[in-house]
């Protein structure tokens, strides 16, 4: 009994040793038991992300008939994106909107990831803490903060009255492009900054030390140095803003108005008011599509640039 | 030794830098908690007078109270289950050669990056193919799937942080795998599993978009302030509830992030190594 037990956890903990089927047994087996912790976590992902995703790829060709499905197999929803150009518009916007995003969160982040990684040497931990913090509260109620700032009689606006700046409210501060994107900006800046700051702390710094004993001054030192040796931080950063804004639907429905609505907003009216459920699966398929395609070639390019560069 | 200084010299730019960024970070937030005391249905300057009376106003409506519960309810579940799972999957991950390991991992932490919408609908079309009538369980479902890669993420430091040795030893001195786990890796892991339970609480306790598409008749917390904003003269209670929400969620990730301090601090040294 007990030598049973020695054996069946030696068999998992033990690292595979010995030649020929031995060894190839304690692999498999070491392999089959971290499957099969892993499969309650693989279950579940399989259960609600890819059979979900699949079931939406068949509805996307898929027909909506009064309140059924017309179930047989056509494209019907992907030629209506393509001849309707308001959907084209609207995810263009999207790209453009998220587009934005990422670049002003990205370059605003950077100095600050710089900052803690080069000057902090005491209490690391407290600034990241302190920066990722407002990331795991309410999206939502951080966006309605947002809308209380900008709104017609809020606190921009109604600050610069009482002060006697301005007469009338600025309009353009609520229910446009820019508010959405000012708000996705700074939604997303703590998930930003972590791959950035990780990716700063990895430099070595002697590195630096030898630049500028090889005659380089700061700001040559930190395009040939730095910046190139952190840009996988930036790579990262950028898509992990980049994908899940552009199909963002809180702060557009919030913030954006007619002018500031993106594709995430047309989703859910057709799976809310317009109630046309393969026209939205067709989208988020299109959207997903663009998403991936934008991300890949914007990965090839960047690492070909960085192989340009070294 | 200039050769150093430079590096440690302090960058008064980028000080003041730091500064503002922190500043602009928090104070859009920060105004949710001063406006809510204020004494006016209007969110605007100047301030009017101080009030407690929206926090008093929000005690005694029965439907906040209704859709409080209904949220500590899924996050409660959600986060038990997220982290129970998360245990077992991050010590597969940190511990066992795994065949394709990199695509799976990359697959279960899909929900960090993927648009919430997608996943949200993608749910919805599969549980009304099924005839699966929405309720608070389908809510569930979808917030285990958000909160799963923050669970995992928040404990593979732990396990990483700790020697395989010990486990190895406890092996050899005769425990079973399952006695080996509760008598050694579990005690070994466990602030990292408390972060965790109380990380995926607060996302899945603030979590809108998948409520938005899975949740029926009851509304969740979130959901319930979303049906409030319509109503311009709900504004002020919004304030007060929302000022409470983030209050308690600030604690909660403060206290998640605290207690696993170290193994994240190992991991961003170890990364410095590598």
């Amino acid at each position: 009994m007990s030598g049973e037990r020695v054996t069946s956890a030696n068999s998992g903990l033990s690292k595979p040793s010995g030649t020929g089927r031995l060894s190839g047994l304690l692999q498999r087996s070491e392999a089959a038991r971290g499957i099969s912790l892993l499969s309650p976590t693989l279950l579940i992902m399989i259960i609600g992300v890819a059979i979900p995703f699949g079931i939406l790829v068949v509805m996307s060709f898929w027909t909506q008939v009064g309140f059924g499905f017309d179930t047989s197999l056509t494209l019907a929803n992907y030629q209506n994106f393509g001849e309707r150009p308001i959907y084209g518009a609207l995810l263009t916007r999207s790209l453009w909107m998220s587009g934005a995003a990422t670049v002003a969160t990205v370059l605003l982040c950077y100095p600050m990831a710089y900052f803690v990684a080069f000057h902090i040497h005491r209490n690391k931990m407290i600034w990241i803490v302190l920066i990722t913090l407002p990331f795991w509260t309410s999206y939502l109620l951080r966006v309605f903060a947002w809308k209380v700032v900008l709104g017609y009689e809020g606190v921009i606006n109604s600050a610069l009255m009482t002060l006697g700046l301005i007469k009338t409210p600025l309009e353009f501060l609520l229910y446009s492009q820019s508010a959405v994107v000012i708000t996705l900006a700074h939604a997303w800046a703590a998930f930003a900054i972590l791959p950035m700051y990780v990716s700063l702390e990895k430099i070595d710094k002697s590195l630096l030390e030898a630049a500028t004993d090889l005659g380089d001054g700061p700001v040559w030192r930190f395009f040939r140095i730095t910046l190139p040796l952190s840009l996988p931080g930036v790579i990262s950063a950028s898509l992990l803003i980049f994908i899940p804004t552009t199909g963002d639907y809180i702060t557009p429905a919030l913030l954006g108005g007619p002018d500031g609505a993106m594709i995430g907003n047309l989703i859910q009216k057709q799976f809310g008011a317009i109630n046309n459920w393969p026209m939205g699966a067709t989208l988020s398929i299109i959207l997903m599509l663009s998403i991936a395609t934008i991300a890949l070639v914007f990965m090839f390019v960047t690492n070909f640039v960085r192989k340009r560069i070294s | 030794m200039s050769s150093k200084s430079y590096i440690r010299r302090p960058n008064r730019t980028l000080q003041i830098y730091a500064a503002i960024f922190l500043i602009v970070l928090y104070v859009p937030v920060l105004f949710l908690p001063l406006f809510s005391f204020n004494d006016s249905i209007y969110v605007k300057f100047p301030l009017s007078g101080f009030t407690t009376q929206w926090y008093v106003e929000l005690f005694h409506r029965e439907p906040v109270w209704a859709a409080l519960m209904n949220s500590v309810k899924v996050g409660v579940t959600t986060s038990l289950i997220a982290t129970g799972f998360g245990v077992f999957a991050a010590k597969a991950i940190t511990r066992y050669r795994i065949p394709g390991r990199g695509p799976l991992v990359g697959f279960i932490m899909l929900p960090l990056v993927v648009p919430g919408i997608i996943f949200g609908v993608a749910l919805l079309v599969l549980l009304s193919q099924l005839g699966i009538p929405l309720s608070l369980y389908t809510v569930t479902i979808g917030h285990v799937i958000v909160c799963l890669p923050f669970s995992i993420a928040t404990l593979i430091p732990r396990f990483e942080g700790f020697d395989r040795s010990i486990e190895e030893a406890s092996a050899d001195l005769g425990e079973n795998a399952w006695w080996t786990f509760w008598r050694v890796t579990f005690p070994m892991v466990f602030p990292g599993i408390l972060a965790s339970l109380l990380l995926t609480f607060t996302v899945s306790f603030d979590e809108f978009i998948m409520a938005f598409f899975l949740s029926g008749t009851d509304p969740t917390l979130p959901m319930y302030i979303w049906g409030q904003l319509r109503f311009p003269k709900e504004f002020p209670s919004i304030l007060a509830m929302a000022s409470i929400i983030l209050v308690v969620s600030f604690i909660l990730v403060f206290i998640g992030q605290w207690i696993n301090r170290d193994a994240q601090a190992k991991t961003l040294a170890n990364e410095d190594k590598k």
